[in-house]
C-alpha cells in the first residue's frame, strides 16, 4: 500500500525530488554488493545499542534513586528539566566541542539526550510502587533479590517498556544527526553526503534499510518481551 | 491434650502508647496500655469495634510500623506468617509461584497445606482471575507455607458470605491445631472470636485499650451453646458499655 502511494507520487513528481521504488532498490543492492551498505548500517546500530544501554542504566538508576529519595530528587531535578528542553542539536554540538570529534563524544551526546526521559518515567513507575506489596515482603522476610525480582520488577515492567519504546525510537533518531555531524561512517554520515549532493535515492537507499531494521527489532523483540511479562493481565475487552 | 501446656512465652506485647500525627498535625492517640502475652500454641482473638486500632497492633507486632511507645519481644528467630485484610498476592505470579517464593515449607508440606485449602486445582491460575474467597485461601496457604512461629490474621474472613466464611474458618482451625501454630487473629465479629480462639482480648473503641481478656477453659467444639450464649452476652455487654 505504502509503497504504491511512493510509486504513484514517483511519477507525478521529477526524479530528482522523489525517486521511484525500482530506483532506490537498485541502489540498495548495489551498496550491500560493495559491502558499504552493512558496514554503515553495522556502525549505526553498534552505536544506537551502545548509547541506547547505557541510557537505559544510568537513566534508571537515577530515575530510581530520584524516586526512593527526596534530597536527590530535589537536587537533580531542575538539571533533569533543563536536560529535557534542551535542544539536542546543542548537546551534540558542546560535546563535540568540549570532548572532541570521537567516539565517546558522539555516545555522550546520545545518552544526554535519551537519559532525562528514561529518569523521568522510572521516578514515576518507583513512586507508583504498590505498598502494600512492599509491606508483604517485609512480613515474609524476602531476600532482596527475590523482592526485586517477584514484587519491584514487574510493577516498573510497564514503565520500562514505555522507556525501551520511546527510547529506542529516540536514541537511533539522534545517532543520525550525531553522525551527521561529526562521524565519518553511519547511515547519518552517508545520508550527509546524499544531502551534500542533493542525491535522495542514495538518501532512500539509506534511511530505508535501517527504519526496517527498527521495525524488525520492535516486532520481533520489544514487543514479544511486552506480551511476556504482561501475561498475567487479563485481557482488555475480552 | 492441653494446648497451652509449654510455659514458653511466644509472643509479649506492649504498647504503652501508639499514637498517629494527623494531616492537621494534631495527634492521635491510637492505643494505650495494650499489653498481653501468649503462649505457645495459643489461639487469641483481639476483638474490638472498628477502627479501635486492632490493626495497628498488628502492625507493631508483624515489625511493619515501629513508631510506638513500648516493645515486643519475640523468640529469636522467628518466623512471621501474617494474612492481611486485603489478600496482597503477587498479582504477576501463579498461585504456586506465590506459595513458593516466601516459602520455607518442603514439597510434601506445601501440598498439604494446598489440599487442606482446596486449592490443588488453581495452582497455575493468576491471582486476578481467583474469587475474594479463592484469594483468601490462598493468602492463608502463603501465611502457613513459612512454617511460622506466628500466625496473625487481620479480618480474614471480612465481606465472604456467612457460609464461606465458616467454612475457611473451619479449614484455618485444622491447619493451627494440627500445627500448634501461636495464633493472634483480629476481628469485630464476636461469633468468629468465640468460635475460633481459646482467648479472647477486648479492645475498647479508640483510643484502643483492654477491656478483657477472657480465657476459655473448655473452647470450640467443646464450648457449650449455653455457655458460648452467656460469653457472647457478656462480650458484647462490654463493648456496648465501654462505647457508651
Amino acid at each position: 500500500m505504502l509503497v504504491l502511494v511512493w510509486q504513484l507520487g514517483a511519477s507525478i513528481a521529477s526524479t530528482g525530488t522523489l525517486p521511484a521504488p525500482l530506483a532506490v532498490m537498485s541502489v540498495i543492492g548495489a551498496e550491500a554488493r560493495s559491502g558499504a551498505l552493512f558496514v554503515n548500517l553495522a556502525a549505526t546500530l553498534a552505536r544506537v545499542a551502545a548509547s541506547f544501554m547505557l541510557a537505559m542504566a544510568l537513566g534508571t538508576a537515577l530515575g530510581v534513586a530520584m524516586g526512593r529519595n527526596k534530597s536527590i530528587d530535589r537536587l537533580c531535578d531542575p538539571l533533569l528539566i533543563v536536560l529535557l528542553n534542551l535542544p539536542a542539536l546543542v548537546v551534540i554540538v558542546l560535546a563535540y566541542i568540549w570532548v572532541g570529534l570521537n567516539e565517546a563524544a558522539a555516545i555522550a551526546a546520545v545518552v544526554l539526550n535519551k537519559l532525562p526521559n528514561t529518569a523521568v518515567t522510572l521516578r514515576e513507575g518507583i513512586r507508583a510502587l504498590d505498598e502494600s506489596l512492599d509491606e508483604m515482603a517485609r512480613v515474609f522476610n524476602l531476600p532482596l533479590g527475590a523482592k526485586v525480582r517477584h514484587v519491584v520488577l514487574p510493577q516498573l515492567a510497564p514503565y520500562l517498556a514505555a522507556a525501551m519504546r520511546s527510547g529506542l525510537s529516540l536514541v537511533w533518531k539522534i545517532v543520525l544527526v550525531v553522525e551527521l555531524l561529526g562521524r565519518s561512517n553511519g547511515v547519518g554520515f552517508e545520508i550527509g553526503i546524499a544531502f551534500q549532493l542533493f542525491d535522495v535515492t542514495r538518501l532512500l537507499a539509506y534511511a530505508l534499510p535501517f527504519v526496517a531494521l527498527m521495525l524488525a527489532i520492535e516486532t520481533f523483540f520489544v514487543q514479544p518481551v511486552e506480551r511476556h511479562v504482561s501475561r498475567w493481565r487479563p485481557p482488555h475487552g475480552a | 491434650m492441653s494446648r497451652a501446656g509449654g510455659r514458653r512465652m511466644e509472643l509479649e506485647v506492649s504498647i504503652a502508647r501508639k499514637a498517629l500525627r494527623t494531616a492537621s498535625r494534631q495527634t492521635r492517640v491510637v492505643l494505650h496500655d495494650v499489653a498481653f502475652s501468649l503462649r505457645k500454641g495459643e489461639i487469641c482473638a483481639l476483638l474490638g469495634p472498628s477502627g479501635c486500632g486492632k490493626t495497628t497492633v498488628l502492625r507493631i507486632i508483624s515489625g511493619l510500623d515501629s513508631d510506638f511507645e513500648g516493645r515486643v519481644v519475640l523468640p529469636s528467630p522467628h518466623r512471621i506468617g501474617m494474612v492481611f485484610q486485603e489478600p496482597r498476592l503477587l498479582p504477576w505470579r501463579s498461585v504456586a509461584q506465590n506459595l513458593c517464593l516466601v516459602g520455607s515449607s518442603s514439597e510434601n508440606d506445601l501440598a498439604e497445606i494446598v489440599a487442606a485449602l482446596r486449592l490443588s486445582k488453581h495452582l497455575d491460575h493468576f491471582p486476578g482471575e481467583l474469587s475474594l474467597g479463592l484469594a483468601r485461601r490462598v493468602a492463608i496457604a502463603r501465611a502457613f507455607a513459612v512454617k511460622p512461629d506466628l500466625l496473625l490474621l487481620d479480618e480474614p474472613f471480612v465481606s465472604l458470605d456467612a457460609a464461606l466464611a465458616a467454612q475457611l474458618r473451619e479449614e484455618l482451625l485444622a491447619l493451627v491445631l494440627k500445627r500448634t501454630t501461636t495464633t493472634l487473629i483480629v476481628t469485630h465479629n464476636v461469633e468468629e472470636a468465640i468460635s475460633l480462639s481459646d482467648r479472647i482480648i477486648v479492645l475498647s473503641a479508640a483510643p484502643g485499650r483492654i477491656l478483657a481478656d477472657r480465657t476459655i477453659e473448655a473452647p470450640r467444639e467443646a464450648l457449650t451453646g449455653g455457655r458460648a450464649a452467656k460469653m457472647k452476652k457478656e462480650i458484647r455487654s462490654l463493648m456496648a458499655n465501654a462505647s457508651s
